[in-house]
């Protein structure tokens, strides 16, 4: 009797447990596919919306193309990684002739007003390579210029590409805004995007 | 002295001609790794064959060392925080919670009810995603293909989740000393809410797909077996010691954070073979369930970071402490001395993945090699966690 169990009805109830996974298997196979055809589709906004990309600088309130930072260095210099650098603008130059009119006034007492540096600053660059996205700079920023990007398909075929400017990238973003045309055509992922939109909203 | 200029390619490295001394004649000397792909990265076995039975073996490892425990030494304590996230890359939020707990520790800090309730969310779904991670990659390493895309399924859900409160995906950097670094919103929540009974209905799935496979069984069943004793020695934790029947995790035997808050068991198999360890891991993905439900349900709102949280200029106090956390891997902890400065005098990572590999060699020995590596792919290493 114990033969006929190990012999005869073993291997049939463990043939059946590979029945049964394929069971699993057809059943899936049937059912729509749940990965995203890159690059033909992409994945939706609000999937992207919550990641954090490399950092950015948030406008001021005044003008799109300046940022709020104030180049306090407080990014620069609390990042572990070091891969901030901030310059901070030189106060306007000012002739001989001007210089000695002021001192003259200050001589007799008046109050001079002498043009200070400009507080945004003059470059703000950004090494994306080195950065680990730990958001020291974001939490330690005093104004509150710096957030994260949403954008997952930045790529680089050098590592310089990584080391970014990101005053341009500011300015860009504002020209882009402000609807002036593009200057460059629209790449795969817009096109994707359009064409996913259109095919999404004719499925709905 | 070389004729060649690669002269230790011909010859074998330190190792492999420190291992050859004690060969037994007739025996084939063979290197698994460092680029093998069951080996999850640049894990290097050095083995002593006899035909297909392994003799003797020896893991190399080093290969992916980065000085994380010297980087410490150079980073002030916020600046460290993105390193935990990259020791292991599997299940990097309790190598968070162990260095901030650790932190806490040393200066006294209380940490706001809202960011405990989190941690406990966050560290519980990715003990989730390191266990699907796993289980789709061994099944892989044994030779069947299709489980890791239904794992990658559930797997996806989970991290497009898990991207609120971190930011990322894989190397989650998120924890902060004081709390937390963002919040959770009504919309996690309900994702959340929503993917408890899904995967929940999944796990069947997964019993008929695979473990009840006879082909798998047989590759898994009663081989490897690791005694507690032997775990013991060797200081294995996590469910490479609940597979050989002790019911030990750090959430339960020495509770930290709100853990002691919830009910949940802790699941062990006395097999002590391939398929304990399995079931162990399998069992877990329900107990992170029940976690997840009831810290859903009781969170409180509140602030996520505690009042003057520290600055990266913020020096603790004098000290040494030890904090420990159960990681998916295991006992996951730090060991810090600070010497009142703004960097840690040293920072010790106790590693699960370094205390479970040690008993592959033993459990090894007089094996197929074919079962070495369902060996070696039940102990779920991350390399880079062992190497540091």
């Amino acid at each position: 009797m114990n033969a006929i169990r190990k012999n005869v009805i073993q291997p049939i109830i463990d043939l059946w447990s590979l029945i049964v996974g394929l069971k699993v298997t057809g059943k899936y196979f049937c059912q729509r596919h749940v990965t995203v055809h890159y690059p033909r589709k992409i994945i939706p906004a609000e999937l992207t919306d919550t990641f954090a990309g490399h950092i950015e600088l948030i406008p001021s309130a005044k003008d799109p193309t300046i940022p709020k930072c104030i180049s306090c260095m407080m990014c620069a210099t609390n990042c572990p990684s070091n891969c901030i650098k901030v310059l901070k603008q030189k106060a306007p130059k000012v002739s001989p002739e001007q210089e000695k009119e002021w001192a003259e006034a200050e001589a007799r007492g008046e109050k001079v007003k002498r043009p200070k540096a400009p507080k945004n600053p003059a470059k703000f660059s950004y090494d994306y390579s080195l950065c680990s996205l730990c958001g020291t700079c974001i939490e330690n920023c005093p104004v509150s210029s710096l957030r994260f990007s949403h954008d997952i398909y930045i790529v680089a075929t050098d590592r310089k590409e990584l080391t970014m400017d990101l005053l341009a990238r500011l300015a860009r973003q504002a020209e882009a805004q402000a609807g002036k045309p593009a200057d460059r055509a629209p790449g795969v992922l817009e096109q994707a995007a359009e064409a996913g939109q259109e095919a999404s909203a004719k499925e709905a | 002295m070389t004729r060649y200029p690669n002269m230790e390619q011909v010859t074998g490295d330190f190792y492999t001609q420190n291992f050859e001394k004690g060969a037994r004649e007739g025996s084939l000397i063979l290197n698994m790794g460092p680029q093998h792909p069951s080996t999850h990265g640049v894990l290097r076995i050095i083995l002593e064959l006899d035909g297909e039975y392994i003799l003797r073996c020896d893991p190399v490892l080093g290969y992916l060392h980065r000085m994380h425990e010297k980087m410490g030494e150079s980073k002030t304590y916020r600046g460290f925080i993105p390193n935990m996230g990259r020791v292991d890359y599997g299940c990097p939020l309790p190598w968070n919670w162990a260095f901030v707990g650790a932190v806490e520790k040393l200066a006294g800090i209380e940490v706001p009810e809202r960011a405990e309730y989190i941690r406990v969310i966050t560290t519980e779904m990715n003990r989730i995603t390191s266990h699907l991670l796993w289980w789709g990659a061994y099944i892989l390493d044994l030779g069947a293909f299709t489980p890791i895309m239904y794992a990658f399924d559930e797997r996806e859900w989970l991290l497009d989740l898990l991207q609120t409160p971190t930011g990322s995906r894989l190397t989650y950097s998120s924890f902060r000393v004081g709390g937390v670094g963002h919040d959770i919103d009504d919309k996690f929540i309900e994702g959340l809410k929503a993917f408890i009974p899904y995967f929940r209905s999944r796990l069947p799935m997964y019993k008929d797909l695979v473990t009840d496979n006879i082909i798998l069984r047989k590759r898994v069943e009663d081989i490897g077996p690791m005694p507690l004793d032997m775990c013991r020695r060797y200081g294995a934790t996590g469910p490479v010691i609940r597979g050989s029947g002790l019911a030990y995790d750090i959430r339960r035997a020495e509770p930290y954070g709100i853990y002691d808050r919830f009910d949940f068991e802790i699941p062990t198999q006395d097999t002590c073979c391939c398929m304990g360890r399995y079931k162990v891991r399998l069992a877990e993905f329900e107990q992170s369930l029940r976690i997840l439900e009831q810290a859903v349900d009781q969170i409180p709102d509140g602030p996520i970071i505690m009042d003057k949280a520290p600055k990266p200029s913020w020096k603790p106090p004098k000290g040494e402490v030890y904090f420990a956390v159960e990681g998916a891997r295991g006992k996951t902890s730090v060991y810090l001395v600070s010497d009142g400065t703004k960097s840690p005098y040293r920072v010790k990572l106790r590693a699960p993945g370094f205390s479970n590999l040690s008993l592959f060699a033993e459990a090894a020995q007089g094996t197929l090699l074919a079962d070495a590596v369902a060996i070696l792919g039940s102990l779920d290493l991350i390399i880079p966690e062992i190497d540091r």
